[in-house]
């Protein structure tokens, strides 16, 4: 056993044993940013320099491959900018300072796994993992709303995790394995219809973390109770992982071509136009920043569906870097534009958007970072949304889902009512009180810098996808 | 054209861009003088305005096509190249020579309109920003390129019409002309995307070829052109998404003249001549689009008698007129509707100019408080009538020739759009000279003292008044007919005087002088009073003046009936009750365990679990069925 193949994952789970007991010796909070912060860079330098292989490991528990190389990479950039955006958060979470970074870096260690899942039972460990830290990271704060949205996502958490492991149990029974490799090898050419089943209960309860349509219904709740970082965290972060992960198990494990792909391909297809649609429906009515971003997330969960889609109706490998282009310039955008709400909420005291009138006056920095993020959401050109949704969209008409383009599209154009008004609220709007809001270094940086990536992967968009082609296609 | 070095195209719309780039972020850092940006966004307009009308001189010695394969812009996956080039042909010309000389115009007389403005070098970038959008949006050779050049064209309309976000209502006109547009661009993003998988390519040449060449499917090219067209309609205000428009009025009057009345409402027409070999090879794509402006030239022309707010009346005028070109278009060929274009930019951005000019000195666009400003702004006057002459197609004037054109090509091939045009071209004469009557006749009814505006106003307007007199005349001998037409040279006019050999030109002219004198008669003499004929119409004057009940239809029945009170808040209410209803009132931490208990009990677990399970149930249902 090579163990240099999970070194990243090392460090992250050091990091947090470590946070744990610095906590213990000293309640400095600069102390446990900065283990959190050197671990998630140590992880980031081995995640990048880590060999891979296309060959399962660990008896075939892991794939250390491209694909888990770069979703690992972009959950630790993601993980880093919720810990230090956290720093401006600190006033309301310094009771639980400690256990908040190690919970992240906890839930950092599962999403990092959950991609590179080779068995059913290691991603459903991966998946846990993750869950668990979440709900008790959403009920930190301690208020009503905090701990209903904690209770809320605990529940329903539940059922999904019961649903996914009813599916295993059905996918074993119908292939004698649990290892994506061999139940690969037993569903071809002709499979079970308890084959089919379990795939679907299984879906679903992967669903639950992508957070797409009818598993959504904890997501708005928890997106608004949680602490702001959370927020970030569960959008940025374990939306992608549960996609990820997603489009790891089937592409690898559930996907002969004509067969079962089909079937569970064309059942996210379906599921990617309900969630946009309803996602889109919810979101115009919304009066809370956080709620409304939630909605907006479910809607982009429809979105990236469609590339899964097209990975179970089109084969193995027609669009992975299609979607990790979309993860990455959606990562961005949640990043810029949550780091600039924090920052902003914790100033002017609500996360109504009405209260985020005459933004473009009090700060002129964080309304350009807003408008650059929600710009890249809406998917106007010139930012990496456009290009993500433009890649996506394509290779739906090229994989016979031509409906569902025009879905999509429609969709976008819905959406623009809803993005749009924050904008003119922020630009036109008259601020309650004029005084100037400011923008600390640390969350300032790193919001400045994701709105550059936008803007850059908006006219570069080759410099990421041909990395990300090279990573995934090339051993 | 081929002699002429490739940087020189890459200047006209790469000039606007520096100037852009250095006002908006270069002066703000620096923090010099204002107006040093409004002379910097000049001196590149200027530059791209003498480089397109040189190419307008070179390709009227030599008509050519020249295309610039310029660079690869990114390639994703297999098959999708992207590559950044020009496309120069006689209609990118013309469009060139349009957007530059009406974007130069309206900013020096922007100089003087808005010199009492805070924010000039705002404006100025911004106006700097658009033009080089507008103008790359031309020339583009590449359909995804040109999406883009639209959606910019968009944001900085939106920039500019909420310039003076001080207004509640510059604010909410800003956004309806933003999400309006974005409806039609539904279309052709999605056209955009069935041809590239069609095609295989985004090349707009690459596409025709493809087309010509039998590849793609006729289905694929009907909905496509139909995608294309529906874009079209966003921007180009065609009915029944032309309710911005007249909210996009909020906008300062320069900003008006430039982008709601000249080039980016013009864009639609464009598009669709640019992409009109694949019309052509579509029968009901044709007739929609002609139907389509045929419908919105006489819904609009309608309107525009009742309302009171001259730039409103400029605004439905322009919606109008934007009909006639997709009119001519759809039934005459790229040549009919694009002449048409040309000369209608030059006297509706003068018209605007005008209107600008009155209101800077009455300080109000409402007629009821104008009149008599004949006398006190006499070269406003002037131009003003020579404009609204050409509009209402007075020989020898500008919008006379190519308002011709349309008519003739309605008359060989379809009898009711024929009348539907007739029709219009009184309705426009009537409207278009009761704003002349009610502004510049009788005496003045407003308050303070009106005085002439600036020679800075003046001398732009007097520019564009040469233009809106003679710019038709360049087809005397069927010029642009044979630039842009290819079998199309059937000309209705051979030369000035030669169009009155048909008898089609009597009868329009004869149309407009009645609608000119009937306008004199009700506002000027007073023959019969306007408030008895409306009184006597009641049922039609109470549809005018809500203009069709179009923005009730949309806003209150669609928007807050139907989908906010009806299916959204259906949906809303379905979401809530099932997760909000369960877990209300939950207190904290505290009672956690407590309630988890009260939760089983209650029944409001077994929704979630409800909700889980019927999901999982139609995933399966769906796939059973597929399979």
């Amino acid at each position: 056993m090579n163990w240099m193949y999970i070194l990243p994952e090392i460090i992250i789970a050091a990091s947090a044993l470590a946070i744990i007991i610095a906590d213990l010796i000293s309640r400095k909070p600069v102390i446990i940013t900065t283990i959190a912060i050197v671990g998630i860079a140590a992880s980031l330098i081995a995640a990048c320099t880590s060999t891979v292989t296309f060959e399962p490991v660990f008896d075939g528990m892991l794939f250390i491959d491209g694909w888990s190389r770069l979703l690992k990479v972009l959950l630790l950039v993601v993980a880093g900018s919720v810990v230090i955006a956290s720093t401006d958060y600190h006033a309301r979470l310094k009771h639980s300072w400690a256990e908040f970074h190690a919970l992240v870096l906890f839930s950092l260690l599962g999403m990092m796994l959950m991609p590179s899942a080779g068995n059913l039972i290691s991603a459903f460990i991966a998946i846990e993992i993750t869950s668990i830290s979440f709900f008790v990271m959403v009920g930190m704060l301690k208020t009503p709303l905090s701990s209903e949205a904690s209770l809320k996502m605990m529940l329903t958490g539940g059922i999904a995790a019961a649903v996914m492991l009813y599916g295993m149990a059905f996918i074993f029974g119908s292939t004698g394995s649990t290892s994506l490799a061999e139940i690969a090898l037993s569903s071809q050419p002709d499979f079970s219809s308890g084959l089919l089943l379990g795939a679907l209960l299984l879906l679903a309860g992967l669903l639950f973390e992508a957070g797409a349509v009818p598993f959504h219904m904890w997501l708005p709740d928890a997106y608004e109770g949680a602490p702001t970082p959370v927020t970030m965290y569960l959008s940025a972060g374990s939306k992608l992982a549960g996609i990820a992960v997603i489009a790891r198990v089937f592409s690898m494990g559930l996907n002969n071509p004509g067969g079962l792909g089909a079937d569970w391909g064309m059942a996210v297809a379906v599921i990617s136009a309900l969630t946009m649609t309803l996602g889109n429906v919810l979101a115009l009515q919304q009066s809370n920043i956080k709620r409304l971003l939630a909605y907006s997330g479910i809607v982009h969960t429809g979105y990236m569906l469609i590339a899964v889609a097209t990975i179970g109706l089109g084969g193995q490998v027609s669009g992975d870097e299609k979607l990790f282009f979309y993860m990455a310039s959606f990562a961005l955008a949640e990043i810029a534009v949550f780091t600039a709400v924090i920052v902003i909420t914790r100033q002017i005291g609500s996360d109504r958007i009405e209260d985020l009138a005459g933004l473009a006056r009090r700060s002129p920095l964080l309304f350009a970072i807003m408008s650059i993020g929600i710009f890249s959401l809406m998917g106007l050109p010139l930012t990496a949304g456009f290009m993500a949704k433009l890649f996506i969209f394509t290779s739906a008409v090229d994989n016979g889902l031509l409906w569902l383009m025009i879905i999509a599209v429609l969709n976008t154009v819905i959406s623009a009512y809803y993005y749009l008004r924050i904008i003119r609220v922020m630009w036109l709007g008259k601020p309650s009180d004029g005084s100037a809001l400011s923008l600390p270094k640390a969350p300032g940086l790193i919001s400045i810098f994701s709105a550059l990536g936008i803007l850059l992967l908006g006219i570069a968009p080759y410099l990421l996808l041909k990395l990300a082609e090279n990573i995934i296609f090339i051993p | 054209m081929n002699d002429i070095a490739e940087i020189v195209f890459w200047m006209i719309p790469g000039l606007p861009l520096a100037a852009f780039v250095i006002v908006f972020i270069g002066l703000r850092v620096l923090r010099v003088n204002d107006w040093l940006g409004a002379l910097l966004s000049i001196i590149a307009t200027t530059a791209s305005f003498a480089l397109s009308v040189w190419l307008g001189i070179r390709l009227l010695i030599q008509p050519q096509t020249r295309l610039i394969e310029g660079f690869s812009w990114f390639s994703a996956g297999t098959g999708m190249n992207v590559d950044v080039g020009l496309l120069v042909n006689p209609l990118t010309v013309i469009m060139l020579v349009v957007v530059s000389t009406i974007s130069l115009m309206v900013q020096i007389y922007s100089v003087g309109y808005m010199r009492r403005d805070g924010g000039i070098n705002r404006y100025f970038s911004f106006i700097s920003l658009f033009t080089f959008a507008m103008l790359s949006l031309v020339m583009s050779n590449n359909l995804l390129i040109m999406f883009m050049s639209w959606e910019m064209v968009g944001l900085c309309s939106y920039l500019l019409i909420g310039f003076w976000f001080h207004r509640p209502e510059a604010a909410k006109a800003a956004k309806k002309a933003f999400f309006i547009t974005r409806i039609g661009d539904f279309g052709f993003l999605a056209a955009l995307l069935i041809l590239f998988n069609a095609t295989g390519t985004f090349d707009i040449e690459g596409i025709h070829q493809a087309a010509a060449a039998g590849i793609v499917s006729a289905t694929a090219i009907t909905w496509a052109a139909l995608g294309i067209f529906f874009g079209a309609v966003g921007k180009s205000a065609q009915f029944p998404l032309h309710t911005w428009l007249p909210d996009a009025m909020e906008g300062p009057t320069p900003v008006s003249a430039l982008i709601h009345a000249a080039t980016m409402v013009a864009a639609g027409v464009f598009l669709v001549a640019r992409m009109y070999p694949l019309f052509e090879q579509s029968e009901s794509a044709l007739t929609v689009v002609a139907v389509v402006g045929g419908i919105t030239a006489l819904l609009a022309a309608t309107i525009a008698l009742v309302m009171w707010d001259i730039k409103k009346v400029l605004a439905y005028s322009t919606i109008s007129q934007l009909g006639y070109m997709m009119l001519g278009i759809g039934l005459g060929g790229v040549w009919v509707g694009i002449f048409h274009l040309f000369t209608h930019a030059f006297f509706k951005a003068l018209l605007f100019m005008g209107a600008g000019s009155v209101s800077h000195s009455t300080h109000t666009f409402d007629m009821r408080e104008m009149g008599g400003l004949g006398r006190k702004m006499p070269i406003t006057c002037i131009t003003f009538v020579a404009g609204a002459l050409s509009l209402s197609g007075l020989w020898p004037l500008a919008g006379f020739f190519s308002k011709e054109e349309i008519l003739g090509s309605a008359l060989e091939s379809q009898p009711i759009l024929f009348g539907i045009v007739l029709a219009t071209v009184f309705l426009t004469a009537f409207y278009m000279f009761r704003v002349v009557f009610l502004t510049f006749g009788g005496k003045y009814k407003g308050k303070g003292k009106p005085h002439e505006s600036p020679l800075v106003m003046l001398a732009p307007m007097l520019i564009m008044a040469v233009l809106a007199i003679s710019a038709g005349w360049l087809n005397a001998d069927g010029t642009i007919g044979s630039l842009l037409g290819e079998e199309s040279n059937h000309s209705w006019t051979t030369g000035i005087f030669g169009v009155f050999t048909h008898s089609l030109t009597w009868v329009s002219l004869l149309l407009a002088a009645a609608g000119i004198m009937l306008a004199w008669a009700m506002y000027s003499k007073n023959w019969f009073s306007p408030k008895k004929v409306s009184s006597r119409f009641t049922s039609v004057n109470s549809l005018l003046l809500h203009k069709y009940w179009f923005d009730e239809l949309y806003e209150n029945i669609i928007g807050s009936r139907l989908l906010n009170n009806g299916l959204f808040r259906f949906f809303e209410i379905a979401d809530e009750r099932i997760i909000d209803g369960a877990v209300n009132g939950l207190a904290s931490l505290t009672s956690y365990t407590g309630s988890m208990a009260r939760r089983v009990q209650n029944g409001k677990l077994q929704n979630y679990l409800l909700i889980f399970i019927t999901g999982v149930a139609i995933i399966a249902l769906v796939a059973i069925i597929i399979n």
